[in-house]
């Protein structure tokens, strides 16, 4: 069990966080790990709260991350790092991306989007922020934000003997090949 | 070669390796998939989407009886709408293989309740196999197929959530062709008339005993040998959540074969370890079973029997291990829960029956029951899939009963409808009912992603096919055309007459709301009738804005509120309902 890792990718419904866990699934698979991969499926799609689970080591048993496990959460909205915050081990990393969607309470008022996040993630782990959306809509559309976090997702675990390119590539169209690839590298630079 | 997959794809692969050529199913989180993963292997394997789950069992029960092997596939409270054919089909026994897939839902991540359809395989007399990943999902379909032949039994392959959603390693074989076997008429066996059933009862009962045998022969249920002090039984996915506790610290008897259970060798393990566990998911299954036995073990003492288990829990409830974890205020974090999405066809119509007054409206199971929730809140019962049509009919003759002034409105999808709305419909009709009932017409089954339906003209293997024209429909069982109202949806002046008409009704009336699923890929009939799609958006004119939140309460994601309304660009699609809603015509239409 010991060497099993956990990687948590959290986000909101209709965020490609589930492409993302398949292509960083299948460059743990080529990297010669057992994977288990963990996904959430009917009514939470509704632009509700989505998590992928992926652990990879030597033998993995269960498909799911306890509370207070997690290696790394890697978060694609920044409120939904917080709800997942108890799955994260002690000394644990997040990578969160600065940016936000407003739940259904929130757009009909009945309730405030939480103010200081970043502070509150900073103070409680080792936090990287940068802004996914924001890179992805330079490079020219905002749905390669996944890459992006991707990208540095793999540098923060220090996954880099993988050749993600090459499975990035065969994961997405061949014209939007390009963006991706750009996406995942920006990513990557994003993590020091 | 390894693939990585999902339990659902696993059973797909596993039918198609094993030579079925049959298989049907109706959609339902979490077995959806295994269809969708079917339907690609087109030359090998006839597939389809049937209306109900008793109708795919029916379908797969004949392709089993003219000798192919068959599969039928449904979530767990599907298997409640099959158990009629299921209960006989156990007495029959097969001529092709027959396999029936269970997938559980522990923890209800989108179920109306919880049940353990283990209990199904006990209560039918039929064998059951239950893998704990995705390779025995696939490998567990073929040796599931060869019991069935070999035992004359239906086979149920019992999955859960995190087998049919977690990926895992699977090493593929190639396809076994094993082509159909000889049809010979045997009304014995298989016409279950009283006398001939009384005979196939005796031989159910025989067949028990022989698969107990196998249970105890069978490497299906084996041991691993490790510390003997402590010793656990478990099975499908508790199996992998033990073994992540436990490791090699103790000793397990992992039961993939589960009915009926080995008795002879869990005697045999329990007698060689200290300290017995019984660590299953949901109900006390093996527990109760293994008691009966004389076996001493603790099992729901300490292993819930609510919701769905992992490994934190068996540590603590065992071991009393808790891991350390980072404190913070929950009060910071707003829940997200799902909601109808922006441009959402059903919303409109949501929006203008929330506003009326004395009605109860009993509702059903798809994406619409999302219209229960705020603000829409349009949404008195959810019970199962039909319930809306036939609660509602008791409800309102209760009513009228009783003499209380109160209209009732039944809120159902198409596919639904089709599932089992139509039969209670029928039931209005003939029994000169009064509730309204209302046909939310999506031109799809929406909530489990998509599937093809009888009112959408395609099928699963994406042939054209005849749509099932639902005013026609309707007429045909008894519903007056006059009291048929087929609106659009996102037009409130039109949704909320067709309401006030319908319940002016003293006959019965129908609703039906004709719009694609904002998300639907159209299909060419869809583009003619409904057109492409326009480009325009709408937008707040914040002069205009006097902001009374009227727009909010469609529930429309795409508006939020912040001094004055705003509308997200980037989600709105110009359905144009908080257009309509707006009493002071401060949203304006913008784009080309
Ligand atoms: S309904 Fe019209 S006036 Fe009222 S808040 Fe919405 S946009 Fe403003
Ligand atoms: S037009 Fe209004 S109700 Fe329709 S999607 Fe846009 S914001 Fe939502």
């Amino acid at each position: 069990m010991k060497e099993v890792k956990n990687i948590l990718l959290v986000g909101v419904g209709g965020q490609g966080i589930i492409l993302a866990s398949k292509i960083l699934s299948q460059g743990l698979i080529s990297a010669g790990y057992d994977v288990k991969m963990s996904e959430v499926h009917g009514m939470a799609q509704r632009g509700g709260s989505v998590t992928t689970q992926v652990r990879f080591g030597k033998k993995v048993y269960s498909p799911i991350i306890g509370k207070g496990q997690a290696d790394i959460v890697v978060s694609f909205e920044k409120m939904e790092t917080l709800r997942w915050l108890d799955h994260l081990k002690k000394n644990g990393k997040i990578v969160v991306n600065d940016y936000e969607i407003p739940s259904a309470p929130i757009l009909v008022g009945d309730a405030k989007y939480p103010q200081n996040l970043i502070d509150i993630l900073k103070e409680k782990a080792d936090t990287t922020v940068f802004k996914a959306a924001e890179i992805a809509k330079e490079l020219g559309n905002i749905k390669t934000m996944n890459v992006v976090m991707l990208g540095a997702l793999t540098k923060a675990m220090g996954l880099t003997d993988v050749d993600w390119e090459t499975i990035v590539r065969s994961n997405v169209k061949e014209k939007f090949v390009d963006m991706n690839i750009n996406a995942l590298r920006k990513g990557m630079e994003q993590v020091k | 070669m390894k693939k990585f997959l999902t339990g659902n794809e696993a059973v797909a692969r596993g039918a198609y390796e094993a030579g079925v050529t049959f298989a049907s199913a109706y959609p339902g989180t979490p077995s959806t998939e295994i269809l969708e993963n079917i339907a690609p292997y087109k030359e090998y394997m006839y597939s389809e989407w049937a209306p109900n789950e008793k109708v795919a069992l029916e379908t797969a029960i004949g392709a089993s009886i003219a000798g192919a092997r068959a599969l039928a596939a449904m979530k767990h409270v599907g298997v409640n709408v099959a158990a009629d054919p299921l209960f006989t089909y156990s007495y029959t026994g097969v001529n092709g293989g027959l396999v029936l897939v269970s997938a559980d839902d522990p923890g209800m991540h989108s179920s109306q309740n919880e049940q353990d359809n283990r209990y199904y395989a006990k209560f039918s007399k039929v064998a059951m196999v239950e893998p704990s990943d995705s390779q025995e999902a696939k490998d567990f379909v073929k040796t599931a197929l060869e019991i069935s032949e070999k035992y004359d039994t239906p086979v149920l392959l019992r999955l859960t959530t995190r087998i049919c959603h977690s990926k895992t390693l699977v090493e593929l074989g190639e396809r076994e062709e094993v082509g159909i076997k000889t049809y010979k008429k045997n009304i014995p066996k298989y016409v279950a008339t009283p006398a001939n059933a009384r005979v196939l009862h005796i031989k159910v009962e025989e067949r028990l005993k022989q698969l107990e045998k196998f249970s105890n022969e069978t490497d299906l249920n084996k041991i691993e040998w490790n510390d003997s002090k402590i010793g656990i039984v478990t099975s499908g996915i508790a199996y992998q959540y033990a073994k992540e506790v436990f490791g090699d610290d103790a000793s397990y008897l992992k039961l993939g074969f589960t009915h009926p259970l080995p008795m002879k060798k869990i005697k045999e393990f329990a007698d060689k370890v200290e300290i017995l566990y019984v660590i299953e998911e949901l109900e006390p299954y093996m527990e109760e079973q293994m008691k009966a036995a004389g076996i001493k073990c603790i099992g729901k003492e300490s292993i819930p029997r609510i919701g769905e288990l992992n490994p934190d829990i068996i540590a603590k409830a065992i071991l009393n291990e808790e891991r350390p974890i980072i404190e913070y205020s929950e009060d910071e974090i707003v829940g997200r829960p799902p909601t109808l999405c922006a441009g959402c066809p059903h919303r409109g119509f949501f929006y203008m029956l929330s506003k009326k007054k004395n009605v109860m409206i009993t509702g059903d199971i798809g994406c619409y029951t999302l219209g229960s929730a705020q603000p829409l809140s349009s949404m008195d019962t959810c019970i199962c899939m039909g319930a809306s049509v036939s609660a509602g009919h008791g409800a309102q003759k209760a009513f009228e009963f009783n003499k209380v002034d109160k209209k009732v409105i039944g809120v159902i999808g198409d596919s639904t409808f089709f599932h089992s709305g139509i039969t209670g419909l029928m039931d209005i009709v003939y029994n000169k009912g009064n509730a309204v009932t209302v046909i939310l017409d999506n031109r799809i089954t929406g909530m489990t992603g998509h599937q093809e339906n009888p009112g959408t003209g395609y099928t699963l293997q994406g042939e054209k096919t005849h749509a099932i024209n639902i005013p026609m429909l309707c007429e045909a069982i008894g519903v007056k055309n006059e009291n048929i109202f087929v609106i659009n949806p996102l037009n409130l002046d039109a949704c909320n007459k067709a309401i006030d008409d319908a319940l002016s009704r003293e006959e019965p009336a129908v609703i039906i709301t004709e719009w694609p699923c904002v998300l639907k890929k159209l299909s060419t009939e869809d583009i003619e009738k409904f057109g492409k799609g326009k480009r325009m958006i709408c937008k707040v004119d914040e002069e205009k804005c006097k902001a009374c939140r009227i727009c909010t309460k469609t529930g429309c994601p795409a508006i939020s509120f912040d001094k004055k309304a705003k509308i997200n660009e980037d989600m709105c699609v110009g359905c144009d309902v908080c257009l309509q809603a707006c009493p002071f015509d401060a949203i304006i239409k913008v784009g080309e």
